[in-house]
């Protein structure tokens, strides 16, 4: 009989590890909170660096279940993890127990809670919104407005929100809010071409394929602004617009600017599943809160649990090329330690 | 000594060699979170001081970083010690001890303590 | 300006504030700029709700202006401070009712210096007891007395003879709010709701009846700033600072402003005359000037006390349009004459300022 997996988490991750394994003939079982798969892919009309459809790569990872025997189970909620000798059973919350040879852990990320920047007034003044809150404006189609209902003629995104804060306890940069807000401002540019777009930034990190393109690109044909300055504090204006204030480094001088609709491009956070899992697990956990694998280096996807791994956002910010990776890099160490190769029978001399 | 009609230019470069890097040091050693500033303007923005002067809590520090402390004392006297920079700074800089230091190496660079 | 999404952060930022028993310190400048009201504050503690409340006769101030200014070092101030809490220990008080915003900073300041750095506790004890053979303890609840009003802000509304509405439009009258910069800039934990949406002044507005208003410069510090007011060549930016404020809530029309920092209360009561000799630019319709009231004054107000008990004839800027779109009764007579009935100099009308 096929020695069993299961995945914990059904986003990107926790689809395409699944298809993998099972093309390698485990037999695979996905264990999912919500009634559908996909996680927050769900979430992204287009995506960045190349502005396809999100629903495409949606396609792919189904198009891979069904040609795979993949069990999935849904609105499924995990009560207990037992480890019983090299196997583990898996309690949910029905009754239902499930064993695994090997569990794989895929719980992904939580978007920041702007909320939690007081003094950005998320949740106070309407036209605040987040990176998230556009993509819904984008998904629903049709004219862009602020939530005050005016078309917006002057727009303000602001980099690092949630991340590379110690006042939120989050130190680690999230990766993709960069390149996320050169992507939304030419996207609304595009929509609103006689808008102005400001994007308030700290440090510009465009570090991967593509990126620095499209930020030449945001320049060269959207005219995107940029300034180098981290948001201060927002306030609502008597006409609800809202009034930015930074400084503006580059001219060492405190800068003012009153925009239709600002933007918070929000970082993520360890999601609340990943925290429950590595509860029951009993799994290492960074400072940041992300899963620890067991090096840095030579062990990732390798948890400190004997047939326990990991991969996508749960273990850190990452972007959907790297979580592909990710998720397929912890496929051939499932398959190894289910085949009796063990990583750390490896010796790293010091 | 004789008049051309002009004058030989002062450099305009930072002479790193040459500036006086012992408050920087002082900073170092006595309010360890001035290492963390990471210069993204958030305390100068909402400065009270340098909302009307020339007065840059961030600029303040990246000179004396590079040793340029001539005008410090001036400098540090438009601190209104408010606390805001400290709430606002996402790397929990404590500027206002900073302000307090540097005055207090102020005083003991005049009586050659450092 | 969406009211929930304020509650939520209020819910985040609920500090202890004692019941009762408090050992109160009085405030410099507010006992100097607004003289009824730490009267006002004690009467309504002691005889309205019936609360205990002490005053040291040796209680000196806590120098934190000098300290400020750089006259007076953090030793020197920590051993104040010390003394202080050694008279409390005496009288057998371990509350501490704090009228001042300045001195409400330097206790938190000391207070948590003394936490993360023991040995300044240690050898605050040292010198106090040095200088003067006393000790002390560190008090179980520092509040500013802003926290105590707050707290029993129900029990004043039920007492309430007036609401904070304008008697002839029945509309909520507009109230900005000022809270002092060392309330709770420095340590977002001691202010009641925090540092960015401070609840310990809307709260009471809230439930007196009146409107707050939040306009862009809500959180822009007064401009006190010690040593920079102390200076006369300096004191330019300090008005500019107050002047920021006034040309951003003006178009909100405020009916007054609320402050619970005795400085700041003075500063924009007081710079509103300057603003309007030196540029005469005079805020608020019909150029009275925006009414900028201490929080006992208007709890004493919206419990019935007489306006000239509570001291509103010393303020710069005149409360009598205030005063009659609430609907109290003041007589006019008695504006400056003196409780046993002497006639008072009275003050000459400002050049720019109607009343
Ligand atoms: C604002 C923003 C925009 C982005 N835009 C792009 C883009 O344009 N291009 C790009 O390449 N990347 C983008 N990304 C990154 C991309 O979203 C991630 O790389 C990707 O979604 C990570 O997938 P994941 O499977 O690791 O995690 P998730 O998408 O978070 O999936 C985790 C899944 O696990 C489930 N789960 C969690 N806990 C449990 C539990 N205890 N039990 C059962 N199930 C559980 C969840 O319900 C979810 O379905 C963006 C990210 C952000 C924040
Ligand atoms: S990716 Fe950019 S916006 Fe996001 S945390 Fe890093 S630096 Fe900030
Ligand atoms: S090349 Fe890119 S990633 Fe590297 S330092 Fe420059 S900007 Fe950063
Ligand atoms: S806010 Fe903090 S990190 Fe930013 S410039 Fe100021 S001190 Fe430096
Ligand atoms: S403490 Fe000084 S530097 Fe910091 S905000 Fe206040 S005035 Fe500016």
């Amino acid at each position: 009989m096929s020695k069993k997996v299961v995945v914990i988490g059904g986003g990107i991750t926790g689809m395409e590890a699944s298809v993998q394994l099972s093309a390698l003939g485990y037999s695979v079982t996905v264990l999912e909170k919500e009634s559908q798969l996909g996680g927050h892919l769900n979430d992204w009309t287009v995506l960045f660096p190349n502005l396809r459809k999100g629903k495409e790569i949606v396609s792919f990872l189904e198009h891979g279940l069904e040609l795979q025997e993949v069990n999935i189970i849904y609105n499924s909620k995990i009560n207990e993890i037992k480890k019983i000798n090299k196997h583990y059973e898996i309690l949910l919350d029905n009754q239902k127990s499930i064993i695994a040879d090997a569990i794989l852990v895929a719980t992904g990320f939580d978007l920041f809670d702007a909320h939690r920047k007081e003094e950005f007034g998320y949740g106070i003044y309407e036209n605040v919104i987040t990176s998230y809150d556009l993509e819904k404006i984008f998904a629903k189609g049709g004219e862009i407005k602020t939530p005050s209902g005016i078309k917006p003629k002057r727009i303000g995104f602001i980099h690092c929100v949630g991340s590379r804060d110690e006042k939120v306890n989050n130190h680690y940069c999230s990766n993709v809010c960069c390149v996320t807000g050169v992507k939304q401002a030419m996207e609304l540019k595009t929509l609103i071409p006689d808008a102005e777009i400001f994007n308030f930034y700290m440090d510009m990190r465009m570090f991967d394929t593509h990126f620095e393109e499209l930020y030449l690109e945001s320049q060269k044909k959207y005219g995107i602004n940029f300034i180098r300055g981290r948001l201060s504090e927002a306030n609502e204006a008597i006409d609800k617009r809202i009034v930015i204030k930074v400084e503006d480094t580059l001219t060492s001088r405190p800068l003012k600017m009153t925009v239709d609709m600002m933007v918070l491009l929000v970082g993520m956070e360890p999601s609340k599943g990943t925290k429950e899992i590595a509860n029951l697990l009993n799994l290492k956990l960074r400072e940041s809160g992300f899963l620890k694998p067991e090096d840095d280096h030579t062990m990732s996807n390798v948890s400190n649990m004997q047939g326990v791994f990991f991969a996508g956002t749960c273990s850190g910010p990452m972007s959907i090329k790297y979580t592909f990776t990710d998720a397929r890099a912890a496929v051939t160490k499932i398959n190894c330690y289910l085949k009796e190769y063990e990583l750390q029978n490896r010796i790293i001399l010091n | 000594m004789s008049v051309f009609g002009f004058k030989i230019n002062e450099g305009r470069v930072i002479d790193y060699d040459k500036t006086d890097k012992r408050i920087f040091n002082y900073l170092q050693k006595n309010e360890p979170s001035f290492n963390l500033c990471i210069f993204c303007g958030s305390c100068t923005s909402t400065c009270s001081a340098g909302n009307f002067t020339d007065f840059n809590i961030r600029k303040l520090k990246m000179n004396i970083r590079r040793g340029l402390t001539d005008n410090i004392e001036k400098e540090t006297e438009k601190c209104m010690l408010c606390g805001k920079c400290f709430l606002i700074c996402p790397r929990g800089v404590n500027n206002r001890n900073i302000i307090l230091k540097v005055r207090e190496a102020l005083t003991k660079i005049e009586s050659h303590d450092i | 300006m969406r009211e929930e999404g304020k509650k939520q952060i209020w819910k985040d930022y609920q500090k202890e504030i004692a019941d009762d028993h408090f050992f109160y310190v009085r405030s410099c400048i507010r006992q100097s700029f607004f003289p009824g009201s730490e009267t006002a504050f004690i009467n309504i503690l002691r005889e309205e709700l019936g609360k205990d409340i002490y005053e040291h006769p040796d209680h000196t101030t806590c120098t934190g202006i000098g300290y400020h200014s750089d006259l007076v070092p953090f030793e020197t101030i920590m051993t104040v401070v010390a003394r202080h809490f050694a008279l409390a220990k005496e009288a057998g008080y371990k509350n501490f009712a704090i009228s001042c915003v300045t001195s409400f900073g330097i206790y938190s300041e000391i207070i948590e210096t003394w936490k993360h750095f023991p040995e300044t506790l240690e050898k605050t004890r040292e010198n106090l007891y040095k200088a003067t053979k006393r000790e002390f303890d560190i008090p179980e609840n520092i509040a500013h007395a802003s926290d105590i009003i707050y707290k029993f802000r129900n029990e004043i509304a039920q007492r309430a003879k007036i609401k904070l509405i304008n008697i002839k439009t029945g509309e909520p009258l507009n109230i900005v709010e000022h809270i002092g910069c060392h309330y709770s800039k420095m340590f977002p934990k001691y202010g009641q709701g925090g540092a960015e949406f401070p609840e310990v002044l809307a709260g009471m507005i809230d439930a007196w009846g009146g409107k707050v208003v939040d306009y862009p410069e809500r959180r822009h510090c007064c401009g006190f700033g010690f040593r920079q007011y102390l200076v006369q060549a300096n004191r330019g930016y300090s008005v500019a600072n107050s002047k920021k404020k006034f040309d951003s809530m003006e178009p909100y029309k405020p009916d007054f402003i609320l402050a619970n920092c005795p400085g700041c209360s003075m500063f924009m009561d007081k710079w509103q005359y300057t603003i309007s000799e030196m540029e005469g630019k005079t805020y608020a319709e019909n150029q009275q000037g925006i009414p900028v009231l201490t929080y006992e004054e208007l709890a004493g107000l919206v419990m019935g006390y007489n306006p000239w008990d509570l001291g509103l004839q010393y303020h710069q800027i005149q409360s009598e349009p205030l005063l009659r779109k609430l609907g109290i009764e003041f007589s006019v007579e008695d504006k400056y004459k003196t409780k046993d009935g002497r006639q008072m100099p009275i003050p000459e009308c400002p050049a720019n300022i109607n009343f």
